[in-house]
This record gives structure tokens, C-alpha cells and sequence, in this order.
């Protein structure tokens, strides 16, 4: 029954992994540029951002097309409605994503004044935390969102790390407080971007349960 | 008169229906349905063809007594009487009225529609009856459309304008409670916005149970939901929960048109 209505659905669910694939993309492209100081390839993470922006006009015409058409209830509304806030939190993921790589562009022809350790790692756990948020909203897994949610400790506390090396560093040497700071930058905005992964696994456990708890 | 509940300006139950069973001859019809009706609220009797939501609506004015071999055992109680117990079913039906699916206006003039009840009912001065006519019809919001043709065959209405007639004619006898059992399936979508907008005004002073197979219709105008499944009363609750979030998976699997 209602196939057109089943096929939307599964539409709606591709195009979200699609746009979180981008997402993911998007942050591996900033980390490696920031890491290798490839001026191309942060360049390429900048432009990759409207890629990002189109998926979510995309989807949020689809979502739109299915209230419209199809007024879904229940289950399938919550769906919906969750797909419609959980996009505008993945955009604002790829514009963070693009906003590092202009801090990448600056540094490019600096030398760092520590071996990036820190900051790969928030990347990767970010990413982690955008990816099984999407899948849980596919999966309506909400024991893989509460994960994503609790998870974010992970990236807070690496945040916290990079900041009190570069306070460490920036104490021992005056010098070095410029780029301490465009690092602290780039930090506050993968911590951000784990904010943005919380606020769509919030989403799904809604999808799921039909109850939004702000964290 | 206003009914009890607004009297008292809060939500009571207007029936309490008890552990009814219903059976039409040997085939079982309702199944142990329990279930309070909150005053001066719209409630919406949902599910699929033949699962007993029309023939609930019918039991609370006992317009299943017409029906040959129909026998209801439990007990439905309208403002804590028993109204299958002792008492008078003319009174009961004036108390609750009803509208049906098709407009069943009688072959006479538009004003004798709304007149026939109050004069069975013994008003007999024409001054009171011009007076409940006009209420009526205004009320059913139709005064303005019948006002110069009150002489005039109700037949000669519009199918919209006739089951709008067909509510004036339920309240001219003052209801307390109006049963409506897919009031607007034969009608189209301006006359049906208009009784919606109708029904959604009557609650201020009448209790209204509506059956309807457009579930839009009642998400947009119920304060509660009931969802019925072959006898069963599956799943009761405010309208918003029963459709945002409902408990039961039979009544997911129905309103998300994931039936059978």
C-alpha cells in the first residue's frame, strides 16, 4: 500500500546518507589539507561546501513534497520532520568544514609550531559522530544515537587538550600566539561540528521515540 | 442551556461507556469497548470499514434498537445515567442528536425541517418556533443562504446546504451531545470546510462524536481520537498523540496506510 509514498521514503533515507557522505568527505578533505598544508586541496574542501548546500535544497524540497502530497503521520511524520531540522545542522557541518579550510589557506605557508596531534583526532571522531548519526536515523537506531550523543565527551575533551597545549606553547614563547590562536580556531570548530552531530542524533531519537530532549 | 460541562467551566465526562459488548444476532460487533467522552470536546471515531466504529456512535442515542436482533450488554452512562436502563429514549434522542453520511432532509419546506422537532417535542407558539428556526439556522451556519426562501422545498438545496440543514434540524431540539457519522463523505470540499468550521464552533456548546474515514479531517478538527479495529477499541487519546505518536501498532499500521 501507498507505494509511491514507501519509494519517497526510501528516497528521502538515500539522500540523507548521501549528504552525510558528503559531510564526512568534506571534513577529511579539511583535516588532510590542514595536516599536508596543501593550498589545493583546501581550496578544493572550500569549493566542496556548495556540493553540501545543494543536497540539502534537494532534500528539503523532497520533505516538503511529501507533506504536501503525501501528509504523512505517525512514524513518517516524525521522519520528515526530523529529516527537515537534521539538514540544516549537517549544512552548517560542511560550512564549518570549508571555514577551516580558509584558516588552512592562511597557515599554508607558516611552519606549525607543534606536530598536529590533537586535531586529526578530533576530525576523526567528529566524522564518526556525523556518520552513525545518519546511519541511526536509517537504521532508527537509538541506542547508535544515544551513542553519538554520549560520544561527543570525546571531542570536548580533546578540545580541551589542544587548548591547554596552546596556551603551553603560546607562555613559552610570545611568537607563537598568532598561529596558537588560528589553531584554537580550527579546534573550536570541529568541537562545534560535534555539537551540530549531537543536535542530529537528538533529531533521530526523535524519529524514533516522538521525544526531543535538548542535551 | 449550556451543558454541564461548560457550567462548570472544565472537562468532564459526558458518557462513560463500560465493558459494552454488542452483537447483531450471533456476529459480535463490539468487543468489551470502555471509554469516557469528555464534554464539550470533539471526538473522532476512527478505522476501517466494519470495525464498529459506527455502530458505537449509534448505541449512545440507542439508535441500534431499531435494528432487529441487535443486543448490548455493559453499560453507557450520559452524565452518570445508565441510558440503557430505565428511561425515556424520545428524551434521549432530543438530549443526543444525530447527523448521518447522506443529507436525509424530509420532503417538506425548509422551515417545517427545522420546526418538526420542537412542535413533536409540544412548542406550539409560532413566535418561539420563528425563534429556533433562526437559531438554528444560524447556528448550522445557513441562515443567511435560506432566510428568503424559508418556504421553499428543503429538497431544492444544495447537497452541501442540505446536510448543513440537517444540523439545524438536530439542534433545534436544544441537543446536549451531536452524534455525526461521516457528515461531509458526500460532500465537496468547500461544504466540507464549512462543517468542519461548523463543527469546531458547535463544541462550544454541545459535545460532538464524529465517525469519519478522513483521517486529515480528524486531525484538523478532534480534541480526541479513538481507533477501532474489528469490535476492538484499539487506541484512545488526544488527537496530536494518537497521530504524531501512537502507542498501539495496529493503529500506526492504519494511519500510516499500512494496513493488511
Amino acid at each position: 500500500m501507498r507505494n509511491v509514498f514507501r519509494e519517497q521514503l526510501k528516497l528521502l533515507k538515500d539522500m540523507m546518507i548521501e549528504m552525510g557522505a558528503l559531510v564526512e568527505k568534506a571534513i577529511a578533505l579539511a583535516i588532510e589539507a590542514l595536516e599536508k598544508q596543501d593550498t589545493s586541496l583546501a581550496k578544493k574542501a572550500v569549493a566542496f561546501d556548495a556540493k553540501i548546500d545543494q543536497k540539502e535544497k534537494d532534500i528539503e524540497a523532497l520533505c516538503l513534497k511529501l507533506l504536501l502530497q503525501q501528509q504523512p503521520v505517525a512514524k513518517d511524520l516524525r521522519t520528515v520532520s526530523s529529516a527537515l531540522k537534521m539538514i540544516t545542522d549537517i549544512e552548517r557541518i560542511g560550512d564549518q568544514a570549508a571555514d577551516i579550510s580558509e584558516i588552512t589557506l592562511y597557515l599554508a605557508d607558516t611552519t606549525y609550531i607543534n606536530r598536529l596531534e590533537h586535531i586529526p583526532k578530533m576530525a576523526e571522531a567528529t566524522a564518526k559522530m556525523v556518520t552513525e548519526s545518519i546511519d541511526a536515523f536509517v537504521k532508527k537506531d537509538l541506542d547508535l544515537a544515544k551513542a553519538v550523543i554520549e560520544y561527543d565527551d570525546v571531542v570536548d575533551d580533546l578540545f580541551i587538550t589542544v587548548r591547554r597545549d596552546l596556551i603551553e606553547l603560546t607562555r613559552a614563547d610570545g611568537n607563537n600566539g598568532e598561529q596558537a590562536m588560528d589553531l584554537l580556531m580550527v579546534a573550536k570548530y570541529f568541537e562545534r561540528i560535534g555539537d551540530h552531530a549531537v543536535n542530529i542524533a537528538e533529531w533521530v531519537v526523535f524519529s524514533i521515540t516522538g521525544k526531543h530532549d535538548k542535551g | 442551556m449550556a451543558p454541564a460541562g461548560a457550567r462548570q467551566g472544565k472537562v468532564m465526562k459526558k458518557f462513560e461507556i463500560l465493558n459494552t459488548d454488542l452483537w447483531y444476532n450471533d456476529f459480535k460487533a463490539l468487543h468489551s469497548v470502555s471509554m469516557d467522552i469528555e464534554a464539550n470536546q470533539i471526538t473522532a471515531f476512527i478505522g476501517p470499514s466494519g470495525c464498529g466504529k459506527s455502530t458505537l456512535i449509534k448505541t449512545l442515542n440507542r439508535m441500534n434498537d431499531l435494528i432487529e436482533g441487535c443486543k448490548v450488554k455493559g453499560s453507557i452512562l450520559l452524565d452518570g445515567e445508565d441510558i440503557y436502563g430505565n428511561i425515556d429514549v424520545n428524551l434521549l434522542r432530543k438530549r443526543v442528536g444525530m447527523v448521518f453520511q447522506k443529507p436525509n432532509p424530509f420532503p417538506m419546506s425548509i422551515y417545517d425541517n427545522i420546526a418538526f422537532g420542537p412542535r413533536t417535542h409540544g412548542v406550539k407558539s409560532r413566535y418561539r418556533l420563528d425563534e429556533i428556526v433562526e437559531k438554528s439556522l444560524r447556528d448550522a451556519a445557513i441562515w443567511e443562504e435560506t432566510k428568503d426562501r424559508l418556504k421553499k422545498s428543503a429538497l431544492s438545496l444544495s447537497g452541501g446546504q442540505q446536510q448543513r440543514l440537517c444540523i439545524a434540524r438536530a439542534l433545534s431540539v436544544e441537543p446536549e451531545v451531536l452524534l455525526m457519522d461521516e457528515p461531509t463523505s458526500a460532500l465537496d470540499p468547500i461544504s466540507t470546510a464549512k462543517i468542519e468550521d461548523l463543527v469546531t464552533e458547535l463544541k462550544e456548546q454541545y459535545t460532538v462524536v464524529i465517525v469519519t474515514h478522513n483521517m486529515q479531517q480528524a486531525t484538523r478538527i478532534s480534541d480526541k481520537t479513538a481507533f477501532f479495529l474489528l469490535g476492538e477499541m484499539v487506541e484512545y487519546g488526544d488527537t496530536q498523540q494518537v497521530f504524531s505518536n501512537p502507542r498501539e501498532k495496529r493503529c500506526e499500521d492504519y494511519i500510516t496506510g499500512r494496513f493488511g
